[in-house]
């Protein structure tokens, strides 16, 4: 095995390619040192983790909904149009 | 929500290829059940574009009215090179941004892409004898079940952090994560490239995280 190895990624470039990495958007070599860096790193794993928490906890928040209001005017403005 | 139809037949409106066509059909001939469906099942992630712009519920709502009367102005000329969703989604955030401008609120902002998302001084300095690069005070876990995230005290914590994001990180955070919009089409509503909307969600997603660790301040010294 002559091949040299690629650097050690650092904590601090980790951080910045978390996303990259949740969108599988890392070469192969990259995503090696990140996984490689995880399997070492319990400040990363917990900061991972908690980066999967947060994207979690933003899908679940109540939804949006348009007043009765709204979708009574709405639905007014539809029948009109269908009659233009 | 004292709609009749709005129980159980959403599911068929979906995105899929071969529904499309069936919807915009509906839609141009007249087939109030379709626009009502429709107008349901999107009013989240209209409205939640909208607010990125205008602050207050009223005129998010008014937008959002506006966006569908332009929708129906339109949809004869609708050339279905993108998605219909995609295509209303864009015109919501046309008219929010415009809207923005007229009342001055938001100056369209750049894209905010410079720098690293997290602060550099929570990280040893490249000339440490050792360990530079690695935590200076790194993070621990949240004393929190996953599901206690959603109480009302850390959801406010959330809710603001995204209320201050820059426009564009905040338009993005909502497609992307609040409403599981793909990358793909995110970048089509925005008019952005798939590296620029990896970046916003990057630091939109960091801003986030930070907050809520600042908010149970969970960090220690290495």
């Amino acid at each position: 095995m002559s091949e040299t190895h690629p650097p050690e990624m650092l904590c601090r470039e980790l951080v910045e390619v978390v996303t990259d990495y949740l969108e599988h958007r890392l070469s192969p070599r990259d995503r090696a040192r990140f996984e490689a860096h995880l399997a070492e790193c319990e400040y990363c794993e917990t900061y991972l983790e908690q980066m999967r928490q947060t994207i979690r906890a933003l899908g679940r928040l109540p939804e949006e909904s348009l007043s009765v209001d709204a979708r009574d005017g709405l639905l007014t403005a539809f029948r009109d149009w269908t009659r233009r | 929500m004292g709609h009749p139809s709005s129980s159980g037949a959403s599911s068929q409106l979906d995105h899929a290829e071969g529904t499309e066509g069936a919807l915009l059909e509906g839609i141009r001939e007249g087939d109030e059940r379709v626009f009502a469906e429709l107008m349901q099942e999107w009013s989240s992630v209209m409205l939640r574009l909208a607010l990125v712009h205008v602050e207050s519920r009223a005129v998010a709502e008014e937008v959002v009215q506006e966006a569908w009367l332009t929708v129906l102005r339109d949809i004869g000329r609708f050339e279905r090179r993108s998605s219909l969703r995609t295509w209303v989604l864009g015109i919501v955030v046309n008219l929010a941004r415009s809207r923005a401008r007229v009342e001055r609120r938001t100056v369209p902002l750049p894209a905010d892409v410079a720098g690293a998302a997290v602060e550099p001084a929570r990280f040893r300095p490249p000339d440490s004898r050792r360990w530079a690069g690695h935590w200076a005070l790194g993070p621990v876990p949240w004393p929190l079940p996953e599901d206690a995230l959603l109480a009302s005290e850390t959801r406010r914590v959330i809710v603001d952090a995204i209320a201050a994001l820059p426009a564009l990180q905040r338009e993005v955070l909502v497609l992307r994560d609040l409403e599981g919009v793909g990358a793909a089409e995110t970048c089509n509503v925005l008019g952005l490239s798939d590296t620029n909307q990896r970046v916003l969600l990057h630091r939109a997603r960091t801003r986030v995280r930070n907050a809520l660790e600042w908010y149970f301040d969970a960090t220690e010294p290495t």
